[in-house]
């Protein structure tokens, strides 16, 4: 605030300034004092890099079927005695690569669950903004069918969407359509938690006078709501996208592994584990147990990671 | 500065603002509950010449912030009319803008301080380029006292008065005609409000505005109106030039708030005591409204609402104050 720093400031470069802001603000520096989150944020960065390059680090396509050999099937992990060598962890009864299936897998699980989260995170803030806004019925309305939606449990609501949306389409379409369907039905039964937030905090901001100051020059509504009031709600919606994501990833799994999700063609961490489930008691313990453990890594680090930001953000813990 | 013959830039006539604060539906039809009204406002009228300062002063909740929101804009009148002298703002009359109280509320705290201000030049096109907004927004940082490199900063890296002046320069980014001021010191330091009030003073004489000012401090009306009205649940008690006002004051509830000003000379001086809380505005009292808490209260004030008339040079709401 006082002179010295207002001149070293380059007031031509708010771009650069903004990031160097960032780096020595609160929340980086919270961030790199923090152990958890920074091992947790490492760990998803790994999973998320090796996920992408899926292609380029595994030894086998798991979604071609002519890799796969059926004499090479359940094979254990290589450091056991029957390992054999590009199959890292083992094979499952069809002969696929473990590995790559698991790369492949989290692909899919992190590419619906972040779909799923981006989706009711738009459909959230539209209904919370307009919601608190506008008020009155309006508000009335959309906050009734927000209840309706949290009334039904999750998980048969998102069954229910995927097997209504199966049936519409045609038997070809199906598997490539499966991960929209996954995600939209992800999206309708989350999106009521965020537009409650949103709803909430636009309700503290339209009182506001910097609300009034835009009122009184007559901006639009759609206008004050997305540039002036979204900015100021978007921390609390950030906290709960990240640990929601954890939710989401579940719930692909979740569905993947009651068989209304990915089917066994593209598997993902789920389907695997549906998979692995049935040879478990046969032996072949590493079909089930290396997707699982890949799981489990995803849902603790994004929850782990959700913690320290939600912390983080909360002016009262500071 | 007055001009006699321009029509004044704000005629209030006997306007009201009431706000339906009833229960809900299911309340009022099970449980038999009555409707009920909020009179915020109920009958104001009083004449803003063009290029001076009315100010209203009254205690909390006696509606003063509901009227600034009526001039602006911001609230329908239940009752009544403002009308507005002609001018280069919307549908013709005059250009209105309001520098609020908090200044801590009044500067969305994620917007770059160069942002808040473009954006009435913005919305209303009062510039034809972005290198002109940017320069216009330099010189209005300038003209209320900060720097044109201010703009990059944010609100939080300012203090309350920096911030006031912030708002005052948004406010003038609209090039406005007619500026209701809403408190704008109440939340200031006291040596801050007297240099923000010297730039509000400044700025009326060279841009020659015209000034709403609504306060309850009573120095800082005095330094800056030329005519002021008391308000008190709802309605206007009394209304005079300032000088009048300050030295002659004839409605009882302005001697009181004059008595409760603290007086360097008369230290620990006895005063009047409030003994009543400020009545409700939904449940006034039957007849004068400051009734209970008159010192001069008889039958008539406890029955009969009394009615504005001329007491030398004030107009006066009370029975007792006779000319």
């Amino acid at each position: 605030m006082s002179v010295e720093t207002q001149t070293t400031k380059t007031p031509d470069a708010p771009r650069f300034a903004r990031l160097r802001a960032f780096l020595d603000g609160d929340l980086a520096h919270g961030f790199f004092r923090t152990p958890s989150a920074v091992i947790s944020a490492l760990v998803l960065l790994v999973i998320a890099l090796t996920a992408i390059a899926a292609p380029l680090l595994s030894p086998q396509n798991p979604y071609d079927l002519t890799q796969l050999y059926l004499d090479k099937a359940e094979l254990p992990p290589i450091w056991l005695a029957d390992g054999e060598a590009p199959y890292l962890l083992g094979t499952d009864v069809q002969g696929r690569d473990i590995f790559s299936a698991i790369l492949y897998g989290s692909r899919i699980s992190l590419m619906i669950g972040f779909a799923s989260v981006i989706v009711s995170v738009l459909i959230g803030i539209t209904v919370g903004l307009t919601s608190g806004y506008i008020g009155g019925r309006l508000d009335n309305f959309l906050m009734r069918v927000g209840d309706l939606v949290l009334s039904i449990p999750t998980l048969l609501v998102a069954i229910l969407v995927s097997a209504i949306f199966r049936q519409l389409l045609p038997v070809s379409l199906r598997d490539a359509f499966t991960p929209v369907i996954l995600t939209t039905s992800i999206a309708i039964t989350s999106w009521v938690q965020y537009a409650r937030i949103v709803r909430a905090s636009t309700m503290v901001e339209a009182r506001k006078e910097y609300v009034l100051a835009a009122r009184i020059l007559q901006l639009p509504s759609s206008k004050i709501m997305v540039s002036h009031i979204l900015p100021n709600v978007m921390t609390a919606v950030l906290v709960t996208a990240t640990l929601n994501l954890g939710l989401a990833i579940l719930a692909e799994a979740t569905l993947s592994f009651l068989g209304v999700g990915m089917p066994v063609t593209q598997p993902s961490l789920g389907t695997l584990i549906r998979i692995g489930n049935q040879y478990f008691f046969s032996g072949s313990w590493w079909v089930v147990l290396f997707p699982a453990l890949q799981l489990s890594l995803i849902i603790l680090a994004v929850n782990l990671l959700g913690d320290w930001l939600r912390d983080a953000l909360n002016p009262k813990l500071r | 500065m007055t001009n006699a013959h321009a029509k004044p830039t704000l005629r209030v006539d006997d306007v009201a603002c009431f706000f339906d604060v009833s229960p809900s539906w299911f309340d009022r039809t099970v449980m038999r509950k009555p409707q009920r009204t909020l009179k915020a406002v109920d009958g104001l009228s009083f004449v803003i010449p063009r290029g001076t300062t009315f100010s209203i002063v009254g205690e909390s909740g006696c509606g003063k912030s509901t009227l600034a929101r009526m001039v602006v804009g911001l609230y329908q009148p239940t009752r009544g009319t403002l009308s507005f002298a002609d001018g280069s703002g919307r549908d013709g009359f005059v250009r209105t803008q309001m520098i609020f109280q908090d200044p801590f509320a009044s500067l969305n705290p994620r917007w770059r301080v160069g942002a808040i201000i473009a954006e009435p030049i913005k919305q209303m096109a009062l510039r034809p380029s972005g290198v002109e907004t940017q320069a216009r927004v330099r010189q209005l940082l300038e003209t209320v006292g900060l720097s044109g490199q201010d703009s990059n900063r944010y609100p939080h890296e300012f203090s309350g008065g920096q911030r006031q002046r912030i708002s005052i320069a948004r406010a003038l980014a609209a090039e406005p005609e007619f500026l209701v001021c809403d408190e704008p010191t109440s939340a200031l330091d006291v040596s801050v409000q007297a240099q923000i009030l010297n730039l509000l003073k400044d700025l009326q004489r060279e841009l020659g505005l015209t000034y709403l000012f609504i306060s309850h401090n009573l120095a800082a009306v005095r330094h800056v109106s030329d005519r002021v009205a008391v308000m008190y649940l709802g309605r206007i008690v009394e209304e005079a030039a300032t000088d009048e006002i300050f030295e002659r004051p004839q409605h009882p509830y302005t001697r009181f708030l004059l008595d409760t000003v603290p007086n360097l000379d008369r230290p620990n001086r006895d005063r009047m005591q409030a003994t009543v809380d400020l009545p409700s505005p939904i449940d006034p009292p039957p007849g004068c409204a400051y009734n209970p808490r008159c010192p001069l209260a008889t039958d008539i004030c406890r029955t009969a609402a009394p009615e504005s008339h001329p007491v030398g040079g004030s107009l006066v709401r009370c029975h007792h104050a006779i000319a």
